[in-house]
């Protein structure tokens, strides 16, 4: 263990730990932007700059270790200036549509500027001509507005580390670095799966999923923890209930609550969850009579597959009868599906959409 | 009264600097044999002794950083940094063009020293006949068998400044895009493909054969005390001898230029100089009688850095000057962090804004405060040292800002 002062607190930490791990241990709330527990460090949007004693420059907390007897200030006046100038310089390039966004409310930018008081910035240029990112992309799910990025490469590193798709990347140098496919293009025409990992780490307003805009900010709909139901692994998600319907999910990150997949989703399962109020959803059985469908109760319907087998078996023997299951149900759905055709109908033909 | 001391430069002209056969013959590779008869550690020693310090621009103790390297990693590499991108310098390729086989000597010994058996010399972009240079300077070296089981390998940089900064260098030799990586780790800890790296100045290893050959105590003897041994400035500007020269760390700013150098061209007046590349203060009449060695250029707010002597006469608009250095980082910096992405931009902004005649003394505040926290807060020594030529001129030359408000 080793020990420092941290805004005149004394703490112990073990050898190892970052002076971010460190300060905030101590009680001090670090503000940071680049900084993802799940990512690979960047140390580069310097907003958690903290100023060490004997040090000429300040420190960013995230990537330097803590070392014995270190004195670290927090919140001293040269830390306090450089987060502001920061937030100036990003408020200076940022679309602030606040209002439209669907950030607002949830938004690191935001949050932060408030804290500091930044509320204009004097760095916005005499001609309001500076370089444009906004990126139009046709495509269903993910709207990309890089006038509202900050350029903390939290996209490009999961992308890259939890989704292994590398689609993106930063093209381009200096204020001109932007994110961007290879050749700039269209997520659709890169390696993207379109798993949304890449706005579940944004913290503004940059990246943001289109099947829930315009439905509900994030403090506008109460969140339910639920399993997706899309396949068997079993994905943690949190529905954005809003007037009793889904309006969005949104990942949850926490390992105690997502032990699965830690807030990483799949295209299901973050963007196909419009079909639970819509008008062409089945919420019936539905039986075919004289080539029109209709609706019956589970009841009946149950009653006339049963029948349906039993007939088929007795016609043509258990053999001629075939149990195609799903990825969709559970383990033990599964297990009772085979046992269901092994016991009760007599056949070893059973098998499964995730072998194909 | 200044002379040229010749220590790096001595054989200039006089061999062929790809050949390792005339550097034998003047006495080469000598320092090389000399190190591989000595204890690892004796040889760190004796580096350490000469007070050899980092040529490149830092300024560190050549010795100290090899002893950074851990002994027992199975892999070890020497890379040198031959990027010169430092607008107005052009030491290094002098010292390829003069005498490329001290530099292939000097890493060898570095190699020795940290038991490495692969060295990378990170050549920039423009300078492509050196690469050729190099190439078949190793390839001599290789058949004379001068440097036994030590290969070297020339990398080709593309054309960014920033990839003269040694993480940016080795992201660029590794493949990535050319962007400082945070420190610590350390090169030395953890650099090229994670081993342990040292990366040197192609000055720095240029002079390691001479240390070795003559002893510590020969070289410490030279120049100034705590930055010994010699210099290549490189004088360009209004100058009216503008080429290179190699001199002992001792003499004088003054000396450099009004001696040396023959003193400001067509007989103007001097109106500044800026020292150690585009990212150096520029430096009044005033500071003109300090040592340039890395101590001494320090105490008057400036750096020593790469070497390079721009020299400014009276007529010289200092505002549009720098205006023009706002730009060149702005077009440089890598776009990693925010204060030197953002910042470097907005300074180049306001620079124009002001020597348009559309600034204010606000402007001049807002230009001070960036380049306080760009100092402060920015990744890497790109982004702190960009705002510098502004600062000091401001400090130095607030007339000249204040009569285009």
């Amino acid at each position: 263990m080793i020990s420092l002062t941290i805004d005149g607190r004394e703490i112990q930490v073990p050898r190892g730990t970052t002076l971010l791990t460190a300060c905030r241990q101590a009680g001090a709330d670090i503000p940071t932007l680049c900084y993802d527990p799940d990512l690979r460090l960047a140390g580069s949007c310097r907003m958690c700059v903290v100023e060490v004693k004997g040090r000429r420059n300040l420190v960013a907390g995230c990537v330097t270790p803590a070392e014995n007897n270190m004195v670290v200030e927090t919140e001293s006046p040269d830390v306090v200036e450089s987060r502001k100038i920061i937030l100036e310089l990003l408020l200076a390039r940022h679309k602030l549509t606040c209002h439209t966004c669907e950030s607002d409310g949830s938004c690191k930018l935001q949050d932060y500027c408030y804290r500091y008081g930044v509320t204009d910035s004097r760095f916005t240029g005499e001609f309001h001509d500076g370089p444009h990112f906004s990126k139009e992309d046709a495509n269903p799910f993910i709207k990309r507005d890089y006038d509202k990025c900050i350029m903390c490469t939290r996209c490009v590193r999961a992308c890259e580390e939890i989704t292994g798709a590398q689609a993106i990347n930063v093209m381009n140098r200096g204020h001109h670095a932007k994110i961007a496919t290879i050749f700039d293009g269209n997520l659709e025409d890169s390696p993207c799966v379109f798993c949304g990992q890449c706005i579940m780490v944004c913290p503004v307003g940059a990246l943001t999923s289109k099947v829930a805009a315009g439905k509900g900010k994030s403090y506008q709909t109460e969140k339910v923890l639920t399993t997706c139901t899309y396949c068997g692994t079993g994905c943690t998600l949190e529905l954005n209930v809003k007037d009793d319907k889904v309006v969005g999910v949104t990942s949850v990150r926490d390992e105690n609550w997502s032990p699965v997949n830690r807030g990483a989703l799949c295209v299901k399962g973050r963007f196909g969850w419009d079909f639970i109020n819509s008008s062409d959803r089945l919420t019936t059985p539905l039986i075919r009579e004289n080539g029109e469908l209709r609706p019956a109760s589970w009841d009946e319907a149950l009653d006339f597959t049963a029948a349906k087998i039993k007939e088929i078996k007795g016609e043509h023997g258990p053999d001629s009868l075939a149990m195609f299951s799903s990825a969709r149900v559970t383990n033990e759905e599964n297990y009772l599906a085979q046992k269901l055709m092994r016991a009760a109908i007599g056949t070893n033909n059973v098998d499964h959409c995730a072998r194909l | 009264m200044a002379e040229e001391l010749r220590v790096l430069l001595q054989y200039a002209d006089q061999i062929n600097p790809e050949s390792a056969d005339d550097y034998v013959k003047v006495g080469g590779y000598k320092g090389l044999e000399k190190a591989r008869s000595m204890d690892r550690k004796a040889l760190i020693d004796e580096v350490k002794k000469s007070g050899l310090r980092g040529r490149g621009g830092a300024g560190f103790n050549a010795g100290m950083k090899w002893s950074f390297v851990p002994q027992d990693a199975p892999i070890k590499y020497v890379v040198c940094n031959l990027d010169e991108g430092e607008p107005g310098t052009y030491k290094d390729r002098i010292i390829c063009e003069k005498n490329a086989q001290a530099l292939l000597e000097g890493m060898a010994i570095c190699g020795t020293a940290i038991s490495s058996k692969q060295g990378y010399i990170y050549c920039r972009g423009e300078y492509p006949f050196v690469v050729e240079l190099l190439k078949n300077a190793i390839k001599s070296a290789k058949a004379s068998g001068a440097l036994g089981d030590f290969d070297i390998e020339v990398r080709m940089g593309a054309g960014a400044y920033v990839c003269g900064e040694e993480t940016a260098l080795i992201e660029s030799i590794e493949g990535h895009r050319g962007e400082p990586r945070f420190k610590p780790p350390f090169p030395g800890v953890e650099g090229l493909w994670a081993a342990p790296t040292v990366v040197n100045n192609v000055e720095t290893f240029a002079c390691l054969p001479n240390i070795l050959a003559n002893g510590a105590e020969w070289f410490a003897g030279i120049g100034a005390t705590r930055y010994p041994g010699t210099k290549i400035v490189t004088l360009t500007g209004d100058i009216e001898n503008a080429t290179y020269f190699e001199v002992p760390t001792n003499v004088t700013l003054r000396d450099v230029i009004f001696t040396l150098g023959g003193g400001v061209k067509n007989g103007k007046k001097f109106k500044a100089v800026q020292v150690g590349g585009t990212s150096g203060a520029f430096i009044p009449e005033q500071n003109l009688d300090t040592q340039i060695d890395f101590d001494s250029m320090g105490s008057i707010g400036a750096a020593l850095g790469s070497g390079a002597v721009f020299v400014l006469d009276e007529t010289r608009d200092i505002v549009d000057v720098v205006t023009r250095i706002s730009k060149f980082f702005e077009h440089e910096s890598c776009g990693k962090c925010n204060p030197c992405r953002e910042g470097t931009f907005r300074l180049r902004e306001i620079m124009e804004k002001v020597n348009a005649g559309r600034g204010t003394t606000q402007d001049m505040d807002n230009l001070l405060l960036l380049s306080k926290v760009m100092q402060k807060a920015a990744l890497c020594g790109l982004g702190q040292a960009a705002p510098i030529p502004i600062e000091s001129t401001i400090k130095h030359f607030r007339y000249e800002y204040l009569r285009k408000i």
